[in-house]
C-alpha cells in the first residue's frame, strides 16, 4: 500500500498520541509495584501495565524509535491525554482513571480493530488486553463503591476528581479512521452504568479544565508529568548514545 | 504417600477420629517409611508437627522473600533506561508476586493462612531473606540481582523440587523455571553493561563488587552453626548441607564471571586442583548476624514500606470483603445501606 506525505504525517501523528497514552499510563502503574493493598492486585496492575507497554512499543516504533521518543522528547513534546499522566492517588484514584481510560481505549481499538488502516493489526490485539483492563476497573468499581462507607467516599471523590480530564479523550485525533462522537455516546453510557451499579452518582462538573480539552495532544500537560518524565528519562539521558 | 496405612490413618485424622498413643507410634512409622522411599507427603497425611512446622517456617520465609524481594527491584522500575528492560523488570517483579502468591498457597496447605503469615512477617516474627536487606543504588544492581541473587535461589530450590512435602515441591518447580528465566536475563543485562561504554562497564563491576558476598550468605550460615540442617536432611526437606550449595554455586559463577568480563570481589579466590573445586575468602559472618538482626542497610526500610501497603490497603480489602458479603447469595440488587 503506497502512502502520501500527508497519510504519513497523520498515521505517526496518531501513532504517537496512542502511544504516548499507553507508555505514560505503564508508567504510572510500575510505580504501584510493591505498594499495591493485596498481592492479586500487584500481579494484576502488574499485568496491566505490561500490555500497556507492549502496545506503546509497537505504536511508537510506527512514529520511530521507541527508546529515543520514550526518553529523549521533552515534556512539550508529548501527545498523551492529561488523563494518564495523573497521579496515582490511593487505590480508588487509580482505579477511576483506568475506568475512565480503559473504556475509552477498549471501544477505541473496537473500533479500529473492525476496519482497514495502520492500526488495525495492533487494535486487534490490544482490544483483547483492554477488555480484561476494563473488566477489572469495573469489578473493582464495584467493589469500591458498593462496598463500604469508607470505599464508597472514597471512590465517589477520585470519579469526580477525574471527571474533568474525560472530556479530552473523544477531541478528534488527527490519522485516526473513527468517529469521536459515536465513541464519546458508547463511552458515557458505559461508564455511567458501571457508576450507576456502584451506587456511585455520575459527576455532574465540566468535562474539561480551564484549558481547552484536547491540550495534552498538543503536548500541554498538567504540572506532575515534568517530574514523572525526570524520573523515567533521567538515566537513559545521563549515558548519551548508550545501548542497555 | 502411597503406603495403605497412612491412607487410612490420615484419613480417620480427617474425620476427627482421635489417635492414641499406639496409633501415633503407627503413623510414625508410616510417615518414616514414606520418607525413607522418597515418597511425597500431601496435605492430609499425618505428618510429625516438628515437621509441619518447620514447613510452614521454611515455606513462609521463602513466601516473604519473594514479596520483600519485590522492592529493591521495583525500585528501578520507573527509572529503566530502555523500555525493553523496563518491560523485562516488571514482568520479573511481577513473577515474584505470583511466586509469593503459590508459596502461600503451599503453606496453607499446612493449616496456616495467609493472613497470619503476612502478620508475623509485619511483627518481625517470621523472617525472609537476608539479601533483600541491601539497597539497588544503580541500574546494574537490577543485572546483578538476576545473576548472583537468583543464581543462588536457583542453587538453593533446584534441590526443593525433590522436597519431601509435595505442594511445596510442586511450587518449587514452577518457580525454578520462571527464576532461571530471569537469571539469564540478569546475566544479559549485566553482560550488555559490560561490554558497553567505560562508565556502564564500571556501573558493572561496582554492582557485582556489592552483591557478591551477600549472595554467599544467602546459603545460611556454615554446615558446623546451622540449626535447623540436620532435621531437615533428615525429612528430606533440604538434600544438601549450606557449604556444600554454597561451593556448587561459587564454581558455577566464576566462568560466568569471566564470560562476562567481570572479576569477583575476592583475593582468595582461586581454583583448587586437589578438591576440584574453587577455594574462596572467608564471609563476614558478624555481617550476616547484624543484617539478620536488623540491623542491615534496609531492614527498617522494607518492612516499614510493605507494612504501609498493607495497612493502606485496609480499607480496599474491606471494600472487597463487604461487596462480597452483600453479593454473594444473588442478592444482586442489595446495595450498601
Amino acid at each position: 500500500m503506497t502512502t502520501t506525505p500527508a497519510e504519513d504525517t497523520a498515521r505517526t501523528a496518531a501513532a504517537l498520541a496512542l502511544g504516548d497514552d499507553a507508555l505514560v499510563l505503564s508508567h504510572r502503574l510500575g510505580e504501584w509495584a510493591g505498594h499495591a493493598p493485596v498481592l492479586e492486585e500487584e500481579v494484576a496492575l502488574a499485568n496491566i501495565a505490561l500490555d500497556l507497554l507492549g502496545q506503546a512499543r509497537v505504536l511508537l516504533s510506527m512514529a520511530g524509535d521507541e527508546d529515543e521518543l520514550a526518553f529523549l522528547r521533552e515534556e512539550r513534546a508529548f501527545r498523551n491525554l492529561q488523563l494518564v499522566e495523573q497521579p496515582n492517588g490511593d487505590f480508588a484514584h487509580t482505579i477511576a482513571r483506568q475506568l475512565y481510560f480503559s473504556a475509552h481505549q477498549y471501544l477505541l481499538y473496537d473500533a479500529l480493530a473492525s476496519r482497514e488502516g495502520p492500526f488495525a493489526p495492533l487494535a486487534g490485539k490490544a482490544v483483547k488486553e483492554t477488555a480484561y483492563h476494563l473488566d477489572h476497573a469495573e469489578q473493582w468499581t464495584l467493589r469500591l463503591g458498593d462496598g463500604t462507607d469508607e470505599s464508597h467516599a472514597r471512590m465517589q471523590r477520585a470519579v469526580d476528581a477525574l471527571w474533568r480530564h474525560t472530556g479530552e479523550m473523544f477531541q478528534p485525533v488527527e490519522g485516526l479512521d473513527v468517529d469521536p462522537a459515536a465513541l464519546e455516546a458508547a463511552w458515557l453510557e458505559r461508564v455511567t452504568e458501571v457508576l450507576r451499579r456502584a451506587t456511585l452518582t455520575v459527576p455532574e462538573g465540566p468535562r474539561t479544565g480551564a484549558w481547552k480539552a484536547g491540550a495534552g495532544r498538543q503536548g500541554l500537560h498538567t504540572e506532575p508529568f515534568g517530574r514523572m518524565l525526570a524520573e523515567m528519562q533521567h538515566l537513559h539521558r545521563s549515558h548519551p548514545g548508550a545501548t542497555w | 504417600m502411597a503406603t495403605a496405612a497412612a491412607r487410612d490413618t490420615a484419613g480417620s485424622r480427617a474425620y476427627g477420629v482421635t489417635a492414641g498413643a499406639d496409633d501415633t507410634a503407627g503413623h510414625e512409622h508410616a510417615f518414616d517409611a514414606a520418607v525413607a522411599a522418597d515418597e511425597r507427603i500431601e496435605p492430609r497425611d499425618w505428618m510429625p508437627d516438628a515437621y509441619r512446622a518447620t514447613l510452614v517456617r521454611q515455606i513462609a520465609q521463602h513466601a516473604h522473600s519473594e514479596i520483600i524481594g519485590m522492592q529493591p527491584e521495583a525500585n528501578w522500575i520507573t527509572r529503566a533506561p530502555s523500555l525493553r528492560r523496563k518491560a523485562i523488570l516488571m514482568a520479573k517483579v511481577q513473577d515474584e508476586a505470583g511466586h509469593g502468591l503459590y508459596l502461600y498457597s503451599a503453606a496453607e496447605t499446612l493449616g496456616t493462612s495467609r493472613e497470619e503469615l503476612l502478620d508475623k512477617l509485619h511483627s518481625g516474627r517470621q523472617k525472609y531473606s537476608s539479601i533483600f536487606n541491601y539497597p539497588t543504588l544503580t541500574w546494574a544492581d537490577v543485572g546483578a540481582i538476576g545473576w548472583l541473587v537468583d543464581g543462588a535461589a536457583i542453587t538453593n530450590q533446584v534441590p526443593l523440587c525433590r522436597c519431601s512435602y509435595g505442594p511445596y515441591a510442586r511450587a518449587m518447580v514452577r518457580i525454578c523455571k520462571e527464576e532461571s528465566f530471569h537469571q539469564r536475563q540478569g546475566y544479559e543485562l549485566l553482560l550488555a553493561l559490560s561490554k558497553g561504554t567505560p562508565q556502564q562497564h564500571a556501573m558493572a563491576q561496582d554492582a557485582v563488587d556489592r552483591w557478591w558476598w551477600p549472595s554467599l550468605m544467602m546459603f545460611g550460615p556454615p554446615d558446623d552453626e546451622s540449626q535447623h540442617s540436620a532435621q531437615s536432611m533428615a525429612w528430606k526437606i533440604k538434600r544438601h548441607s549450606n557449604d556444600e550449595l554454597r561451593q556448587r554455586f561459587v564454581d558455577i559463577c566464576v566462568p560466568q564471571a569471566a564470560s562476562l568480563g567481570l572479576t569477583l570481589p575476592d583475593p582468595d579466590l582461586k581454583w583448587n586442583e586437589e578438591r576440584g573445586h574453587h577455594d574462596f575468602g572467608a564471609i563476614d559472618w558478624a555481617e550476616f548476624r547484624a543484617v539478620l538482626k536488623g540491623n542491615g542497610p534496609c531492614n527498617e526500610e522494607r518492612l516499614t514500606r510493605r507494612r504501609r501497603a498493607h495497612e493502606e490497603g485496609a480499607w480496599v480489602r474491606e471494600a472487597a470483603a463487604a461487596h462480597a458479603a452483600r453479593h454473594s447469595n444473588g442478592e444482586t440488587g442489595a446495595t450498601r445501606a
